[in-house]
């Protein structure tokens, strides 16, 4: 069926929630692509046939064009929309990804995460004077300096600013700088505590 | 809370979103049409005929027609063929003619794609082929936006179960717009009209219903209709946090929560 593969593509896309990235589904995509050159060369045939005068292969022209047409939508969308959520992650997990995501996105995904890595950290050294600002901190408000955080799991050694290392072993509790943990607390090694 | 996925949302009115998923699964759905001029390649593109090469694998295009209507095939239809299908006229009869795969000698009869024969086909495809002069196909409503339905919406909207009426009520209503039909302004007036009636519900129910499953409340609604519970949820756990004084408390980012679940699935299976 044309377009059905296509858009099976983007259901299991819409299907995952939260703006999970599923795997990419190279052999999808290429029986998909091989169904549009298919697609293709039957028009070029026809068209050829209809200009000398066969009428009634109009309808079925206009209906493989048509076909054609919603397979590129739905490629174009769903690869669109994987770099939108990889673009997410960049955010959320920050510049190291888990080899876990990693194995889930193609290899000019990959590249393209790594380009945009690139420019969003030379426009965020162009931020803010001379060392830059880092966009991708505080994304809530701070209300101070050091927090009270405790270790979800065993981490290993982390070295803070002025050289001390702490050993981030499950359940224990520090009091560390707040712009030193932020990352962590989100890819959730650590957990921030309220007083 | 803050999330850096941001989708490509669904278009508004006529126009679709190119990029947006849910306009791409919304333009599956079918709708009935008819058939305007003879198509004679139907059955090769059907796959069913015997030219050179296999025919092109096209979307589900059910050809059948209901048996006892004025369209009642012409040409090469013998009258013991009709006999021996007398089981499927009498299903026919009761008004259930759009089901052509499960009737094989309705399909093969229409294959021939003989004008007036009914389809159903895909919004994309039907905008695709449409044209002003009606020339290939023509469309008709389905039954949700005809005159007997937009009664039972104006009466009361709100006990209509728009998740099974196709689960894209409002953006399928509005695509419909774009053939031009007669019924369009009453059309539009009532999808309007439903929304205005079902969207006091959905917004007190997602103001309120915090920490509960909410799934009893959503069930009756369509696609439109449950984003926009899900932003009411949004809003109102955020507040709640607010409240809590954990709005300054950073969380772990729901993407890697989700991730991690994964992770355990992964491991276990």
């Amino acid at each position: 069926m044309a377009g059905e593969r296509a858009v099976g593509l983007v259901r299991e896309l819409q299907s995952a929630a939260g703006g999970r990235l599923p795997p990419f589904r190279a052999e999808e995509l290429r029986q998909t692509l091989e169904e549009m050159r298919t697609l293709y060369e039957r028009n070029q045939a026809d068209v050829s046939e209809a200009k000398s005068g066969r009428t009634d292969l109009i309808f079925l022209i206009r209906f493989r064009h048509c076909c054609l047409l919603r397979n590129q939508r739905c490629i174009v969308a769903y690869l669109y929309d994987r770099l939108l959520r990889i673009r997410a992650l960049r955010w959320e997990y920050g510049s190291i990804l888990p080899n876990t995501i990693q194995f889930h996105m193609a290899a000019e995904e990959v590249e393209w995460f790594n380009r945009y890595k690139k420019s969003l950290a030379t426009y965020m050294r162009s931020v803010g004077g001379e060392e830059g600002l880092d966009l991708t901190q505080d994304i809530k408000p701070p209300k101070s300096l050091y927090i009270e955080v405790r270790c979800l799991r065993d981490y290993g050694e982390f070295e803070i600013d002025d050289g001390t290392t702490v050993l981030l072993k499950k359940n224990s509790q520090h009091f560390l700088p707040r712009w030193k943990c932020e990352q962590l607390i989100r890819q959730g090694v650590l957990e921030h505590i309220l007083s | 809370m803050a999330e850096a996925y941001f989708p490509v949302g669904p278009g508004l009115g006529p126009e679709e979103n190119f990029l947006s998923l849910d306009d791409i699964l919304m333009s599956q759905e079918k709708l009935p049409g008819r058939a305007e001029s003879n198509l004679p390649r139907l059955a090769f593109a059907l796959g069913q005929g015997s030219g050179a090469g296999s025919g092109d694998s096209i979307p589900e295009v059910t050809v059948g027609g209901n048996y006892n209507s004025r369209q009642a095939p012409r040409g090469a239809v013998q009258g013991g063929q009709r006999r021996s299908g007398a089981g499927h006229a009498g299903s026919a009869r009761r008004g259930r003619g759009l089901r052509g795969a499960e009737r094989p000698c309705f399909h093969r009869r229409y294959c021939e794609g003989l004008r007036g024969s009914k389809l159903e086909i895909p919004m994309w495809l039907a905008k695709g082929l449409h044209d002003s002069k009606r020339r290939l196909i023509s469309v008709e409503l389905p039954k949700i936006y005809k005159e007997a339905w937009r009664t039972v919406f104006s009466a009361d909207a709100n006990v209509v179960d728009l998740h099974k009426m196709g689960p894209y009520y409002y953006g399928f209503g509005s695509q419909l717009l774009n053939f031009d039909n007669p019924e369009n302004p009453e059309i539009a007036q009532c999808i309007l009209q439903t929304f205005i009636n079902r969207f006091r519900r959905i917004m007190d129910s997602s103001q309120n219903a915090y920490n509960e499953d909410t799934s009893s409340l959503v069930a009756r609604l369509d696609e439109l209709e449950r984003a926009l519970f899900q932003a009411g949820q949004k809003g109102l756990n955020d507040f709640q946090c607010w409240e809590k004084g954990q709005a300054s408390q950073i969380t772990v980012s729901s993407l890697v929560q989700n991730y991690g679940k994964r992770k355990f699935t992964e491991m276990d299976g």
